[in-house]
């Protein structure tokens, strides 16, 4: 079989990104949870406290270390597999990537030292400011990065001038249209990742009675943040799709799998989109929900796949990944209300809720990467909105090499992710006190002799 | 500005490489180290570069970001170029990166597995990158020539790393585990001086230009001190190492201070072959550049920011300053 090395080129950088936004989607979320844990310690100088921050630092570092190799190899594949991109796009993509370089991995990295090896060496307040410098430092990142995504779906504020993109204004281009949007979205699921991870654990933890106080205050922690940010996600996630609708109204088409222009368009709840013959077999649909949805009217217009002939995206992954989104969503905000409100009325959990939890561990992924999917391969065919199509920048490699080094990716990704989660495992079977214990002999005495 | 504005981010972006050799090489050094050394010494090293190995490689995604951001052009060819070599090269810091953390946090039976993969990791990145020195300085040419020679850094490269992490535990252990970094040092010391050796004749070979900038009065008298300063340097190393009494007490950053000096001297010596070309008699800074506005716009940042970030890398070494001590990695 022949494959098409510009096929190849795109499954590699989804496969790269897809692995790479696992780990921000927790570490943006989880800095600010360990900084409250931080700050819970010291104010009330409970052990219980220092537990939840000991065990969980360590996961933290785990997931950021992840994050960061994964997101090395992002700023090298712009390069390798994209040049078109930075040639054409550079002067904006450049000086928004740079900025992120600039003002937050330096940061972060740096006070990740101090925060990981410094609390020995650093007085308290110095300690929380490094937590506290961390966690903006990963949300600072997430600013820039977001900031250009969000340019590269509805650009502003640039002209062209020989086909390569001008700034005519830093200010548009930065807080372009879907950027304050797709940011809080993008915030809040990072919160919500990390809310029903820490609380997933915790469940697990207290089903087997590992670290008493300290497992239930966090669970409760991740219960609240879950059952409070659910509801805000969902309003969020609606202003944000009102935006997409204002302009990216071929994305909301494929998300809906509408493929004539209608008024009171109806929501496929199922159904299996076809683009050879431009419907949706086995629909199950709701009248005027759609158009109620989007435009808050039920005889509102939704603009069809017809009106964007050959530059829409493929429907069926967008249509898909949107309901999964949804569906998990959904539950997401179930589970947390129903926990928050067994934990507030009776104090504790009952067995099927712990259970549930912990099946919910990873549910904040399945969300964040059927999210991605809507928003990116949304975005297809171009690579700038209207402005540079993916095809146009490709690098010139044979499949040979990409899909040598793709396949490479995909195995060496598979064992890291089955790494990573093998090693929560094996943590969460521990005690945070036996964690905190020094892993390394005490420091040899000086040798005078050389 | 449009004759300014390249050459300073070509400045720039040349710092930046340069703090990544200093800094990630002593640590991927150590990386490539531990197979040597004992259970308890292993943990030791790695302790010792645990503060700082994460800030460190943020220097190359610095780098190659003002290369991107800068020279966009530039950035596509020699990133297309040099596929490959670096994707080989991201494997091995993916790897080693999260060796870290995993050598502990997996289980006690899987550690040996990690130890292996931070060794791999580090030694894959090391020779990736030295190969991509040696394509880069023979002008990313395809000829077997090139070839060869990008395998010789490749294999070189690594042991100029080697020496920067054997220097790097001289200053932070003690007792046996530093006593077998002088011995380690003594083997890679060759090599070392083998690749910069063969970086320096290959240059001038490669580009009638660059030949003709270091061979004729009285430029070659003005560049005379950086071949010195190297051999000097070097000379040191080498009577250090054979001396041992002369790293003792406070002398323990005698050899990693010579190392950076070396790196220092063929940076200047390598930045003044290339100008003003970026990709050796293909395209010079000027041809690459990205518009005026864009590269205005990212100096303020750099401007503001570069400082601050070099006192808070240096606020970090000060608290972690002195040998290394028995840190469990969090």
């Amino acid at each position: 079989m022949d494959f098409d090395p510009f096929v190849l080129a795109r499954i590699q950088f989804a496969t790269n990104i897809s692995f790479h936004i696992l780990f921000p989607a927790i570490s943006i979320g989880l800095a600010w949870i360990l900084l409250f844990f931080r700050v819970r310690f010291t104010q009330t100088g409970e052990q219980a406290w220092e537990y939840a921050y000991l065990f969980w630092v360590k996961i933290f570092a785990l997931t950021f270390a992840m994050g960061v190799v994964s997101g090395i190899t992002m700023s090298f594949q712009f390069g390798t597999n994209w040049p078109g991109f930075m040639e054409k796009a550079g002067n904006v993509a450049g000086p928004l990537l740079g900025y992120e370089v600039l003002s937050a991995f330096f940061l972060e990295a740096s006070f990740l030292g101090i925060m990981l090896f410094g609390k020995d060496r650093v007085s308290n307040r110095m300690h929380l400011i490094s937590a506290l410098l961390v966690a903006l430092g990963t949300t600072l990142s997430a600013f820039w990065i977001l900031s250009l995504n969000s340019w590269m779906q509805t650009p502003t504020g640039y002209y062209l001038e020989n086909g390569v993109v001008m700034v005519d204004s830093w200010m548009e281009v930065i807080f372009n249209p879907s950027f304050p949007y797709r940011f809080f979205h993008m915030l809040i699921a990072c919160l919500l990742t990390s809310a029903f991870l820490i609380a997933g654990v915790s469940a697990w933890r207290a089903l087997r009675n590992v670290d008493g106080p300290a497992t239930w205050k966090v669970m409760k922690t991740g219960v609240v943040i879950a059952a409070v940010l659910a509801p805000v996600q969902i309003f969020i996630g609606d202003l944000h799709g009102l935006n997409t609708l204002e302009h990216q109204p071929a994305k909301i088409a494929a998300m809906e799998a509408v493929w004539e222009t209608e008024k009171g368009a109806p929501f496929t709840v199922f159904g299996l989109p076809d683009e050879a013959s431009k419907s949706n077999r086995y629909a199950i649909e709701v009248p005027y929900a759609a158009s109620l949805i989007l435009t808050h009217d039920p005889m509102g217009e939704v603009k069809g796949l017809n009106e964007f002939e050959g530059e829409h995206p493929p429907v069926a992954i967008v249509f898909w990944s949107f309901r999964i989104m949804l569906a998990v969503g959904g539950l997401m905000l179930l589970v947390a209300w129903w926990a928050a409100w067994q934990l507030r009325n009776k104090n504790t959990a009952t067995k099927p809720l712990l259970y549930s939890l912990a099946a919910m561990t990873f549910s904040g992924w399945v969300a964040v990467l059927a999210g991605w999917y809507v928003t990116e391969i949304g975005r297809q065919p171009w690579i700038v909105s209207g402005v540079l199509k993916v095809q146009d920048v490709v690098a010139e490699h044979s499949s040979a090499t990409v899909g040598g080094t793709l396949f490479g990716y995909i195995l060496l990704y598979g064992f890291l992710l089955a790494s990573y989660i093998g090693a929560l495992l094996n943590l969460s079977r521990k005690p945070a006190a036996s964690l905190s214990l020094s892993a390394i002999n005490a420091p040899q005495t000086v040798n005078k002799e050389v | 500005m449009e004759y300014w504005l390249p050459i300073i981010y070509m400045g720039i972006m040349g710092l930046a490489l340069l703090i990544y050799v200093i800094l990630d090489g002593y640590d991927l050094g150590v990386g490539m180290l531990v197979p040597l050394a004992g259970e308890a010494e292993k943990d030791m090293m790695i302790a010792s570069i645990g503060p700082f190995w994460d800030a460190n490689e943020t220097w190359i995604v610095l780098g190659v970001g003002v290369l991107l951001i800068a020279f966009p052009t530039a950035h596509g060819i020699i990133l297309t170029s040099l596929y490959l070599p670096v994707t080989i090269m991201l494997m091995g810091l993916i790897l080693r990166g999260v060796a870290f953390d995993l050598r502990v946090k997996a289980g006690d039976h899987r550690r040996g597995l990690w130890n292996k993969a931070f060794f791999a990791g580090s030694l894959i990145s090391s020779s990736a990158q030295g190969w991509m020195l040696g394509a880069y300085i023979t002008g990313l040419q395809a000829s077997t020539t090139s070839l060869l020679f990008s395998a010789l850094i490749a294999m070189t490269l690594p042991a100029l790393y080697l020496v920067l992490g054997c220097g790097w535990l001289l200053m932070k252990t003690d007792g046996e585990l530093r006593n077998k970094a002088i011995g380690w040092a003594r083997m890679a010391i060759w090599p070392m001086g083998l690749g910069l050796f063969m970086v320096s004749i290959a240059t001038p070979m490669v580009s009638e230009s660059i030949a003709e900038k270091w061979f004729t009065l009285p430029n070659a008298l003005y560049l005379m001190p950086i071949p010195m300063i190297c051999l000097i340097c070097y000379g040191l190393i080498v009577a250090a190492l054979n001396k041992p009494i002369l790293l003792s007490k406070n002398h323990s950053w005698l050899i990693y201070a010579c190392t950076v000096a070396i790196c220092l001297m063929a940076s200047l010596g390598l930045a003044y072959s290339l100008f003003p070309d970026i990709i050796i008699g293909g395209l010079t800074i000027w041809e690459s550049a990205a518009s005026v506005k864009s590269l205005q716009f990212t100096l303020v940042g750099v401007v503001i920011t570069l400082p601050v970030i070099l006192f808070y890398t240096y606020f970090v070494y000060r608290i972690f300053h002195g040998k290394a001590t028995a840190l469990s990695y969090e």
